[in-house]
């Protein structure tokens, strides 16, 4: 039985199925606690596993992923909460030259299963320090895995799959998708990381895309049906591990591919994907990687500015039609 | 001194732990020359390093804690063996008084097969979790953190551990110092905070970029610590304040803040010859050499010259076979570059 319910819920639904079945995952953050966070994701956590096991901290972002990363090395699973990924700035030493690179330089003496979790991306005007897409910062950097949800489902399955995993994941949650609401299976969900999903399958064109982008990439798809192309939306869900055999599978059968990516525009997750399929997939196509992303700007907080920056439904069917023409 | 012995060194050979107080000048005794040895060794350590870095068999950098050694064996004396130490890149001593192997710590110097990480750590990241020394750090103040993270672990889970910290004068002006301060004293956690105050950082005297006079212990007051200063070259001193810290931690009464002055003889690595520095400020410290004036000390309470003598000779002989066992061992394969990423071995980031 499937049940409707929101991204956001489906953020404290998959903590609260980890933390009633392994007593050493913790949730700490900023308000994480007592006023069940600032978007709303963690209510009643406190209330049902206690003030010890989910716990409020100081503004002290590094202290926060410093404190996750002794934790994890000293028997818990923490999960520990960035309020919006942009402060992951304020942190990155701890993620990037701590967490990271721990299990390799000591020659894999110390394990490290912690998830940090943040919200990710625009489209709620908050302006430039408060909507950006960093998937690609901690894609870049060896010994993190990225994950980036677009359904409910695949929230609750992806977050347990991060907390069971024993390395470290940064788990991105697009704050756009909250208040949207999908099917949920009932019972425990658990699924598996580095797997895309194709989400849609149309044998003209293959559009690639990440959390927000997904939706937008099916919107698009529908309007291009009416239109008489036929598209497949991949979903990449994890950007490490990265599925490349669905993508590439998904790439050779239509041989026309687009990624839709928030990111600004350089080193952005789909340059790299672009690359792959240049390097392994280059005879099956029929033109070259078209990548459709955000400008290289910092984001504009106006309604009318952010939407006119970020891809839209629009834009992609656009940018799709008049590759074909 | 206190009487009773509390530590449990790794390396054998000190007094038992709790022995009923006071029917303990022996076992007293027993446990500073133990702590005489920590330091004999540690100072042979850092010198072999030197010369071999000198020699060229250590590669890239090497931070020298010659004239520190007090601090790091008292320490190592009183922490029970799953206590969890947390350092910095002038970690070689704080590892091997834990008890990592000195053959397998040189190796990771000379970036040998055998050494402690593989060769992947070097001189700045040697890490041996079956001793309980949880990493040498080399981003200044980011170790501090981590170390309340491994507090909080070993509190809620009541393991009974406590985290200890060293770190240099210069990272208590960065921000994770302070972060870290705060957490763990609202957290109460078992945590010992150690600053090691050799007076300046690379090239910088501390108190020439400072607002405060003693740049720790100054600063405790603000997170509802005890401003605590001790003589880092004094071992007894040491071991007392390391000793009550620990026992604090222990009893859940949240962290401490210890600030301990002492110099490096040498300068901040490699072949930096510190000159940077007062001629008679480096004298006045190395008559305040923290082995020679415990060894004076010793010998006024107690031990015997050949107790001593004994125990510089076995140090040399464990140091000296360390280099041969090291010098022997091959460089790593191109094998192990793409080995433990993650979990499963490998580095794969696709399928
Ligand atoms: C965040 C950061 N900034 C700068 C450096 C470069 N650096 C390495 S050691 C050092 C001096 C640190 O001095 P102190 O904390 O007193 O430790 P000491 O070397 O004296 O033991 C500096 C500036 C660094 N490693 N990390
Ligand atoms: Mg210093």
């Amino acid at each position: 039985m499937a049940e409707l319910i929101t991204y956001r819920d489906a953020v404290g639904r998959a903590l609260a199925q980890e933390m009633e079945r392994d007593e050493t995952v913790y949730l700490i953050g900023e308000d994480v606690a007592a006023a069940g966070g600032v978007f709303k994701t963690t209510p009643g956590l406190r209330e049902r596993f206690g003030p010890r096991r989910v716990r409020d901290t100081p503004i002290s972002e590094e202290a926060i992923i410093g404190a996750a990363m002794g934790a994890a090395m000293n028997g818990l699973r923490p999960v520990a909460e960035i309020m919006f990924s942009d402060f992951l700035a304020t942190c990155w030493d701890m993620i990037a030259n701590q967490i990271a690179k721990t299990r390799y330089m000591t020659d894999g003496q110390v394990e490290l299963p912690l998830v940090i979790r943040t919200a990710n991306g625009a489209g709620v005007r908050f302006g430039a320090q408060h909507s950006q897409s960093l998937e690609n910062w901690a894609m870049a950097v060896p010994g993190l895995k990225v994950v980036a949800p677009s359904t409910p489902q695949d929230l609750i399955e992806l977050l347990a799959a991060s907390i069971r995993d024993p390395d470290p994941v940064v788990f991105f949650e697009h704050k756009a998708l909250y208040p949207t609401s999908g099917p949920v299976d009932d019972g425990e969900l658990v699924g598996e990381l580095g797997k895309a999903a194709v989400v849609r399958t149309g044998g003209d064109v293959t559009i690639v895309a990440l959390a927000a982008m997904v939706p937008k990439a099916v919107a698009a798809a529908e309007i291009l049906a009416l239109q008489g192309v036929e598209a497949t939306v991949v979903d990449l869900r994890c950007l490490v591990p990265l599925d490349t055999q669905t993508l590439l599978k998904a790439c050779s059968q239509t041989g026309r591919v687009f990624t839709v990516e928030e990111n600004p525009r350089l080193c952005g997750w789909g340059a790299e994907i672009s690359s792959i399929i240049m390097e392994e997939a280059f005879f099956d196509l029929d033109q070259p990687v078209v990548r459709i992303t955000t400008d290289h700007i910092p984001l504009p907080s106006a309604d009318a500015l952010e939407d006119a920056t970020i891809p839209s439904a629009e834009r992609i069917v656009d940018i799709v039609s008049r590759t074909l023409d | 001194m206190p009487a009773s012995a509390n530590g449990h060194p790794r390396n054998g050979g000190a007094a038992e732990a709790g022995s009923p107080d006071r029917q303990h000048g022996a076992a007293d005794l027993a446990r500073r020359i133990h702590i005489y040895r920590m330091m004999v060794e540690a100072r042979l350590f850092e010198e072999t390093a030197y010369r071999m870095f000198l020699g060229g068999l250590v590669k890239g950098t090497a931070h020298l804690a010659i004239g520190q050694e007090a601090i790091a064996s008292a320490f190592a004396a009183a922490m029970k063996p799953d206590d969890l130490t947390f350092c910095t890149y002038r970690g070689h001593i704080h590892t091997l008084l834990r008890g990592a192997p000195p053959s397998r710590l040189l190796a990771e110097l000379f970036g040998r097969d055998s050494g402690i990480c593989g060769g992947k750590g070097g001189s700045m990241h040697l890490t041996d979790t079956s001793a309980g020394a949880m990493g040498c750090y080399a981003i200044v103040g980011a170790h501090l953190p981590i170390a309340v993270g491994a507090a909080w672990a070993a509190a809620e889970r009541g393991t009974g551990q406590t985290a200890v910290c060293f770190f240099g004068d210069g990272a208590t002006n960065i921000g994770a110092f302070h972060e870290a301060l705060n957490m763990a004293a609202v957290w109460s956690l078992p945590v010992v905070f150690v600053c090691e105050n050799n007076q300046y950082m690379e090239y910088t005297p501390i108190r020439s970029v400072t607002a405060v006079e003693n740049p720790a212990a100054d600063r405790a007051g603000a997170y509802g610590l005890d401003a605590i200063l001790v003589d880092g070259n004094d071992a007894d001193q040491m071991f007392d304040t390391a000793r009550s810290a620990i026992e604090k931690a222990r009893q859940g009464e949240g962290p401490s803040l210890i600030e301990a002055a002492t110099y490096r003889h040498g300068g901040h690595s490699r072949a930096d010859p510190g000159d940077y520095r007062p001629v008679d400020e480096v004298a006045s410290w190395k008559a305040r050499d923290p082995i020679p004036t415990y060894r004076e000390r010793l010998l006024s309470e107690g031990a015997s010259a050949e107790q001593l003598d004994d125990v510089e000779a076995t140090a040399e002989e464990v140091i000296n076979a360390a280099v041969e066992e090291a010098r022997a061992a091959p460089a790593p394969p191109a094998s192990v570059i793409g080995t433990n990423l993650w979990a499963d071995g490998g580095s794969a980031w696709r399928n």
